[in-house]
């Protein structure tokens, strides 16, 4: 994965970054069944290989633009990137190790969501019965979020290129 | 023409099983891993498939405009009425073991009715998405 | 429990140094590249990093996925996966948000390179009227 992104951050054509960011889609997928994480392996393969892929490439076909220019000075954010990445280094130093036990994250909730389950819900995939049941909420306000997206883009995107006249020129210049 | 002959057969081939993919990870979201997110983009990427094939204005036919711009919305409500449910029947905002007499099975349906309203949401949204970049450029295919 | 997150091993920290440079990939990406839908795309490798961030911790190496069956009884830890499962569909929907400013941008100014775009704005008089009727 570090490879793909390496590529893509050099390449200049476009096409070849939306594919590589495909592909490093993909790569994330896997890497999150080894981790054991299936319903976020497949909503990341179907959401970020698949759809994400097909908008950027329906916006490179609307940009009509294939090669990005080169870079004058790549010092100056390479400094800084690396400087945020040692920082961050540095913080990540006080975390729990890998597969740590004890670790904070698995002694709050997640023992009563995991031993409740069977006798409350009772449907044996605890991911979707917290999703939707104890965390119901949270995937109410996604779903608004998903749905203010779509409205979002049919406000931006609402088809007048045609017979545009000119009022409605200066309008949609002017947002 | 041949090459666009294997396309079309293929497709012809596949969608049907894309689309029963769909509803059976959707379905299957209480057994195994899937659930509403994963359903919804799977049928929208199935009327996706479809309309890169055989056209857009096909596509229209089959799934049009004000159906896609209804999903959308439907599916929120179904989620809020969800909710609403569980209020008028007693309990607080959400609430699903007041939906049954029996506190279990009204999770089951409240899950159920959730995620189908996930499902709804996230596929209409995809798919007019798609069709709105696609006719802002003319696409044909 | 304070006992063991004292220790300072390189080897347990491993995945977070990965999860950090795939950070700053991203950032850079997003920093340095002027191409609007680049920048995009890096965007997308920074959330996708933070994902990593998220689920890596919680992943138990006895463990197996979070599926109640009378199997298996130890799990990895499902909580994080259901933030991470609403923070992806979001992502999605905030890139489909940026590609349409994109778009738009792109039918005002005729670019999407960044430099060019700011060239643009700096001169007096709008230029967006004339190439926007295409």
């Amino acid at each position: 994965m570090a490879a793909a992104v390496c590529v893509l951050a050099r390449t200049r054509n476009l096409f070849s970054a939306i594919v590589l960011s495909g592909i490093y889609s993909f790569l994330m997928a896997t890497v999150l069944v080894a981790m054991d994480a299936v319903d976020v392996a497949m909503t990341e393969a179907s959401v970020g290989a698949g759809i994400s892929t097909v908008l950027l490439l329906g916006a490179l076909y609307l940009c009509r633009s294939e090669q990005s220019k080169p870079l004058r000075q790549v010092w100056l954010p390479l400094a800084l990137s690396v400087a945020v990445g040692a920082v961050l280094m540095y913080g990540t130093l006080g975390l729990p190790e890998f597969s740590d036990a004890h670790a904070p994250i698995h002694t709050h909730v997640v023992p009563r969501y995991l031993k409740e389950m069977p006798k409350e819900v009772g449907m044996p995939n605890v991911v979707t019965a917290v999703l939707a049941s104890y965390r119901g909420y949270d995937t109410l306000g996604e779903t608004t979020v998903v749905f203010t997206a779509g409205a979002g883009v049919v406000a931006l995107l609402r088809r007048k290129r045609r017979q545009r006249d000119a009022p409605d020129a200066a309008k949609g210049a002017a947002r | 023409m041949k090459a666009d002959l294997i396309l079309r057969v293929m497709a012809k081939l596949l969608i049907p099983f894309i689309v029963l993919f769909a509803l059976y990870v959707q379905f299957h979201g209480d057994f195994g891993p899937g659930g509403g997110f994963q359903a919804g983009v799977i049928l929208a990427a199935a009327v996706i498939f479809y309309a890169l094939i055989f056209g857009l204005a096909d596509a229209r036919r089959v799934v049009p405009e004000s159906l896609v711009e209804a999903l959308m919305a439907v599916g929120v409500l179904i989620y809020a009425g969800v909710g609403v449910a569980g209020l008028l029947l007693g309990g607080n905002f959400l609430d699903y073991f007041v939906l049954d007499p029996d506190p279990v099975h009204g999770q089951h349906r409240g899950i159920f009715w959730v995620e189908v309203g996930v499902a709804v949401t996230v596929s209409g949204v995809m798919l007019k998405i798609f069709y709105m970049f696609a006719d802002r450029g003319g696409l044909e295919e | 429990m304070n006992a063991v997150g004292s220790h300072m091993s390189l080897g347990g920290h491993f995945t977070y140094f990965v999860t950090v440079f795939l950070m700053i990939a991203g950032l850079f990406i997003v920093i340095a590249r002027g191409n609007l839908i680049k920048k995009l795309i890096g965007l997308g490798i920074f959330q996708t990093s933070v994902y990593l961030l998220y689920i890596v911790p919680g992943k138990l190496v006895g463990g197996t996925a979070p599926i109640i069956s009378p199997a298996y009884t130890e799990y990895t830890n499902p909580l994080p996966h259901v933030l991470i499962l609403t923070a992806i569909v979001v992502g999605v929907a905030t890139l489909a948000l940026g590609l349409a400013l994109v778009v738009r941008i792109r039918e005002a100014y005729d670019t999407v390179e960044e430099d060019d775009i700011l060239l643009l704005d700096a001169r007096p008089g709008r230029p967006a009227k004339a190439s926007s009727l295409r």
